[in-house]
């Protein structure tokens, strides 16, 4: 589904409104030849339900992860993202950029 | 976040304000700051730039970072003429992210059948345009070839400051037209901003093709960047 970050923050409202535990990502800094633009946002609700993106599908995945736990916990977290480590299981950003990816719980 | 910063921020978007959500990478405080209410706030300057650059980032002031979150309003597009080059350039525009709205007085040419999924106005632009009024974060493009219905546009559209304003019709149809303008009283500078002939030279001939061409104009009108042909001959 196409979403412009207005109907992905819009979303997060309604989402809270209705009850659900909701997450918002957000991109704040990147480096090199990152995906999204600073300032894009994926939201999350308590069960792993995503809009939007942070990366274009490349570190979603562990975003939405982390966001379960922030939900859980209530505490922000910074999340960095590199190149993928082949020799790691680590997720990563084949394109070669690195970002910077805060999460915060909407309460 | 708090559920209230970001009701904040949604409202001012959907009312079509300016401003930007201040979070503070320390502590996580955070804040909405509408761009109406910059003065009183401690990172005017900071986020005074930021929303002129319509660009969200991190920020360093007495030591401590803030993350600015900035929200302008969604870009609209205002089409004059629900003619077959609407037709094409409707669906482009909103999968592109434009709010689309179609305004032709003809009742002929404005139908729901012709625009399924556009919400079309048959109403004279300065009726239509009164209840939607037209501001810089909007574009415009006037299609119908027929002054009685652009002009009253063009002239509103050109008051209301559009980010880009298109016209179609030959370099001669254009000449008379900046000539009518003229007598409106606008001036060259005011005047060189309408696009005319419509839409980027890429050869376009079918309607559909034109709509590329159109919001390929728009998209490099929204984003300020010069083309690279127009940067080698500068």
């Amino acid at each position: 589904m196409l979403t412009r970050e207005e109907d992905v923050l819009a979303a997060a409202e309604a989402w809270r409104e209705a009850g659900r535990d909701v997450a918002i990502a957000t991109v704040v800094e990147t480096w090199g030849s990152a995906p999204r633009p600073v300032g894009s946002h994926l939201v999350i609700d308590g069960d792993g339900n995503f809009l939007g993106s942070v990366s274009g599908g490349c570190v979603e995945g562990a975003v939405v992860e982390e966001a379960g736990e922030v939900i859980a916990s209530g505490e922000p977290r910074m999340l960095e993202f590199g190149v993928a480590d082949e020799t790691a299981w680590r997720v990563g950003l084949s394109c070669g950029g690195r970002i910077k990816v805060l999460v915060e719980k909407l309460d | 976040m708090r559920l209230e910063v970001l009701k904040a921020m949604n409202a001012a978007r959907r009312e079509r304000r300016a401003g930007a959500v201040v979070t503070s990478l320390a502590d996580g405080e955070q804040r909405f700051v509408e761009a109406a209410a910059l003065a009183a706030d401690p990172l005017s300057g900071e986020i005074e730039a930021a929303l002129r650059m319509g660009k969200s980032g991190v920020v360093t002031a007495a030591g401590v970072d803030y993350f600015l979150t900035i929200q302008a309003p969604a870009p609209r597009l205002t089409l004059i003429g629900a003619v077959h080059i609407s037709q094409a350039l409707a669906p482009i525009a909103r999968i592109a992210g434009l709010d689309v709205t179609i305004v032709d007085p003809r009742t002929a040419f404005a139908t729901p059948e012709r625009f399924p999924e556009t919400p079309v106005l048959a109403q004279w632009p300065d009726e239509a345009l009164a209840d939607r009024p037209l501001d810089r974060f909007t574009a415009i493009c006037l299609l119908t070839h027929d002054p009685k219905i652009d002009d009253p546009a063009l002239t509103i559209a050109l008051r209301a400051g559009c980010f880009y304003v298109g016209a179609l019709g030959s370099r001669k149809t254009h000449a008379r037209r900046l000539e009518r303008m003229r007598a409106h009283g606008f001036d060259e500078a005011t005047l060189a901003r309408i696009h005319a002939p419509i839409g980027l030279d890429i050869g376009a001939v079918s309607p559909a093709e034109i709509a590329v061409s159109i919001m390929g104009e728009i998209v490099a009108a929204l984003r300020k960047k010069p083309l690279r042909s127009e940067s080698a001959a500068a």
